[in-house]
């Protein structure tokens, strides 16, 4: 991560930044503790790069695209976008800087309003930003329906009229409204059939090329962020513990936890499948109210040791471009 | 043929909703050998829970209605039971373990408490022996501390351990069929490994025969020796595990073969991707259900839904598109 030289190519840097949501109890409801969702997590993205986060429901990855758009406000560090801080920005120019960045959720029947269309979901954007008015907006759904293959038609229905990878596309539609550069997808197939999800990948890198977007991919299917990321990076109980390119991670994991969450994935094919060596952890993600000490892997890692105890792992650069949060990750080397 | 522990044929499954009829499931036949374990894939709306939950007389009536069908087990039909009859069988010979851990258990009582229950009302236990017994089996899934763990309410479980007690609690009456229905879907990947690990270790060790419905063709790879492809209520395919992933016949499995990354993949193709949605069969259809999505369709599939049809050794598929050559079968 080139956090020293400022790079052209970067779009987007994140360093050391925190996320933590207070705990109150009591009558007077004093805060007694936080749950460090995102607890220093630094990397860049680049012009026209996929980047995939994977981990565990509860790790801290959906945390960290809402943070990064300022949904959330951080705790502390700081989210450089074409070299503005965003997290000092507020008002108006925050509000400007909206426009180039937007969001894909997960869920396609929770994240569309039933009671307006799709013109009106789609065109929102346009008429917030005051991009466009009366029939431009219409005239711009229009187009942005075809974009996402969708009959232009249906412009006036409403989504329960939508199946749902149907409705996946209304929302990557409004999305490409303002035309942004970036995009947080947050697990954006997977409330979706598996012959759905396809179609719905196959969309986001045709997208991708035709206005060369920069994408953070969250999801926590390992074998589709393979597919479509360039670069992955692991996260663990609000840390990144592994960030490599896709086939240096795929093929040289270099972290235990990374090393068991790929064996566990199941491959569609029975004879690959059982040539497989496993590494199956045992117990559950702790809680990251009260993350262990030290390593936060080290009450599930197979390897761990006393020192893992003592001190938390830097994340270093093992080899270029290959970085690693733990003591012993030359031994898979 | 070999001797089928639960046989079932012909089986038809209709909901009454306000747009009308669905055919959920539509002349499903198929046997479920002693000690095999059987895939059942399919998207949502494909009918495959549906089917076994038919097969357990647990469809909700009305909206829903057994139309045909048999489901022989043990020289009976369970289809024609009582409520009271097939109370007996459900949970004592044939077992059923859900998707949601969350869901399943009751969160007002304790574990111990739910654990009990069957061995209590199915073997005629007394308090004593099941509570020991209670025990025994949440040790045998793997749960540390299981006597004290007992006094433990759901809530006090993690999603991976409460899916180890509905597993336990499948078990306890040593069943000899267990229906499992998407039981790792609702989990993280590596608990899911987890849990498929524990239940393909009791499997060896009891010998049961398991019935595994899921829609992720990559844990079916794992642990079935024979798979069923479910479409629009009907069985489209069924073969072998390593025939169906090795020579899928199937458009549609072929297509949802294709439309699955894989971590194992090294060049980055563009995904196979099945056009249009799964249907909602509001009447049995005169043609293949498949044909208004399939890349290969013919003539003849708008005439006639295909039945299934011999391709390989025992290797069946509902087409009439030989898919290598692209030509009527």
């Amino acid at each position: 991560m080139s956090n020293q030289t400022p790079n052209d190519n970067v779009l987007l840097r994140v360093e050391d930044l925190k996320m933590h949501f207070p705990i109150y109890r009591g009558v007077i409801q004093r805060q007694v503790g936080a749950v460090r969702a995102v607890d220093g997590i630094t990397f860049d993205i680049k012009r026209g790069e996929t980047l995939g986060l994977v981990g565990e429901s509860g790790c801290g990855k959906s945390t960290t695209g809402r943070t990064i758009l300022q949904l959330y406000r951080p705790t502390a560090g700081s989210v450089h976008f074409d070299d503005v801080d965003l997290v000092h920005l507020r008002g108006e120019e925050m509000r400007r800087m909206r426009r180039k960045m937007q969001m894909i959720f997960q869920d396609p029947y929770a994240s569309l309003n039933p009671r307006m269309t799709v013109t009106d979901i789609v065109g929102e954007p346009l008429m917030v930003h005051s991009v466009a008015t009366g029939k431009e907006i219409q005239d711009r759904v229009q187009h942005l329906l075809e974009l996402v293959n969708l009959n232009p038609s249906f412009a006036s229905r409403y989504p329960h009229e939508f199946s749902g990878g149907q409705r996946q596309r209304i929302g990557v539609a409004r999305a490409l409204a303002l035309q942004p550069s970036f995009i947080v997808c947050d697990e954006p197939i997977s409330a979706l059939d598996v012959s759905i999800q396809a179609q719905v990948v196959n969309l986001l890198e045709d997208l991708q090329q035709q206005f060369n977007l920069t994408y953070l991919f969250i999801a926590h299917d390992l074998s589709m962020v393979k597919h479509i990321s360039d670069r992955v990076a692991v996260m663990y109980l609000g840390v990144f513990v592994e960030l490599a390119s896709r086939d240096e991670l795929y093929e040289k994991p270099l972290h235990p936890y990374t090393r068991a969450l790929l064996s566990a994935v199941p491959i569609p094919d029975p004879i690959a499948d059982a040539k497989r060596e496993r590494v199956i952890l045992t117990g559950d993600v702790p809680s990251p109210a009260s993350p262990p000490s030290g390593c936060r892997f080290r009450t599930r890692c197979p390897i761990a040791e006393a020192v893992c105890a003592e001190s938390r792992p830097e994340f270093r650069e093992i080899t270029p471009g290959h970085f690693v949060a733990c003591f012993f990750a030359e031994r898979f080397l | 043929m070999p001797d089928f522990i639960l046989d079932v044929q012909g089986l038809e499954t209709t909901f009454r909703t306000p747009d009308g009829v669905v055919h959920a499931v539509n002349g499903v036949s198929f046997g479920l050998a002693e000690g095999e374990t059987l895939g059942v894939v399919g998207e949502s709306g494909c009918g495959k829970s549906v089917t076994m939950l038919s097969v357990l007389g647990l469809i909700p009536r009305p909206p829903g209605k057994v139309e045909a069908g048999k489901a022989i087990f043990a020289r009976q039909d369970l289809l024609k039971m009582t409520n009271e009859e097939i109370r007996h069988v459900r949970g004592a010979q044939i077992a059923m373990i859900f998707q949601d851990p969350m869901t399943s258990l009751n969160p007002v009582l304790t574990i111990g408490r739910q654990l009990e229950e069957p061995l209590m009302l199915h073997i005629g236990m007394t308090k004593s022996q099941a509570r020991e017994r209670a025990a025994e089996l949440l040790s045998m899934v793997g749960i540390p501390n299981a006597k004290d763990r007992l006094n433990d309410f759901p809530h006090q479980y993690s999603g991976g351990m409460r899916q180890r007690v509905m597993i336990a609690m499948a078990l306890s009456c040593s069943p000899q069929i267990l229906i499992a229905d998407e039981p790792t879907t609702a989990l993280d990947v590596t608990i899911q490994a987890q849990i498929t690990d524990l239940i393909k270790r009791l499997r060896d060790e009891l010998g049961m025969a398991i019935i595994w419905i899921t829609h992720d063709l990559g844990v079916v790879a794992g642990i079935a020796q024979r798979v069923l492809v479910m479409y629009g209520g009907y069985i489209i395919e069924q073969a072998p595990v390593r025939g169906l992933y090795a020579n899928p016949e199937h458009p549609y499995t072929i297509g949802l073969l294709g439309s699955l990354p894989r971590v194992d993949e090294k060049d980055r193709a563009k995904l196979f991707s099945i056009e249009g949605q799964p249907p909602v069969l509001y009447q049995k259809p005169n043609a293949c259900p498949f044909a208004p999505r399939c890349k290969w369709v013919l003539e003849h599939c708008w005439k006639e839904n295909p039945p299934l049809l011999e391709v390989g050794p025992d290797h069946r598929a509902a087409c009439w598109v030989n898919t290598k050559t692209g030509r009527h079968r």
